[in-house]
């Protein structure tokens, strides 16, 4: 039997993570880092808010939306340590560090949109 | 030190340069290849900052309120600032490379890399409107 590896896999959810990042961090940054709390724009009543990030496909979307974008961002990060600081005899404690700490925030978003 | 070096026949010797750790800032186009990468550490930044947001929204009004205050204290918005510039880098940088990776044939000819990167614009300024729209709309 093939050995089956798992690295087309980790690039396949980098691609989705990286267009879920690409599409909806810049405008969820632009509203809620700099127009809302800048008063650019008057920020969303709180009923509005609550009711959103009470319905189930609106937390549905936003846990995909967060996982894909930290195995994105690990996965990433994994090859810019690996390139950008040529330390490759330390390969293996990047992968774990890189893909362990993108499993910890998926797990801390899923606790957060559960619970809230 | 102090061996006198020798050369022997069909021994090869490596010659494989050290590369340096700041490889990266001698040129332009390794520097922008470099903080395309490091886009990565402001993704999940503005991950865990959106669930501060809805932590904060599920803990009630006064939290909201104070998630907001929070957010325009300088440090947060000079984090948040400078997360907004790498992830952009990273979304044009994203589109742009779109027609790379995605290869689409309608009716038996290639549809050319430009409407591949449009497409990925429209659909970002689509995500975009939807968003607002929901939020404030």
């Amino acid at each position: 039997m093939l050995k089956r590896h798992p690295e087309p896999f980790l690039w396949l959810l980098f691609s989705a993570g990286g267009v879920a990042g690409a599409l909806l961090i810049p405008i969820v940054l632009v509203l809620f880092a700099l127009a809302f709390p800048l008063g650019w724009l008057p920020a969303p009543e709180y009923g509005r808010l609550s009711a959103l990030v009470a319905h189930p496909l609106t937390r549905l979307a936003l846990f995909v939306a967060c996982a894909l974008s930290l195995v994105h961002a690990g996965h990433r990060l994994r090859y810019t340590l690996y390139d950008g600081l040529q330390i490759q005899h330390l390969n293996e404690i990047i992968a774990i560090g890189c893909y362990g700490g993108a499993l910890v925030g998926t797990i801390a978003a899923a606790y957060v949109l559960l619970t809230v | 030190m102090g061996e006198p070096f020798h050369y022997t026949d069909y021994h090869p010797q490596w010659l494989r340069p050290k590369m340096s750790t700041y490889w990266w800032l001698q040129r332009r186009s390794y520097v922008a290849f470099i903080a395309r990468e490091v886009s990565s550490v402001f993704v999940a930044w503005a991950v865990a900052f959106l669930l501060m947001l809805v932590r904060a929204i599920g803990q009630g009004e006064e939290a909201y309120g104070q998630f907001l205050v929070w957010a325009a204290t300088p440090l947060v918005l000079l984090v948040n600032v400078v997360s907004l510039v790498f992830i952009v880098f990273h979304a044009v940088t994203w589109f742009n490379l779109a027609p790379a990776a995605l290869v689409v044939h309608v009716g038996g000819r290639k549809l050319p890399g430009f409407l591949i990167a449009a497409s990925n614009y429209a659909a970002f300024v689509f995500a975009s409107a939807l968003i607002a729209w929901l939020l404030l709309g």
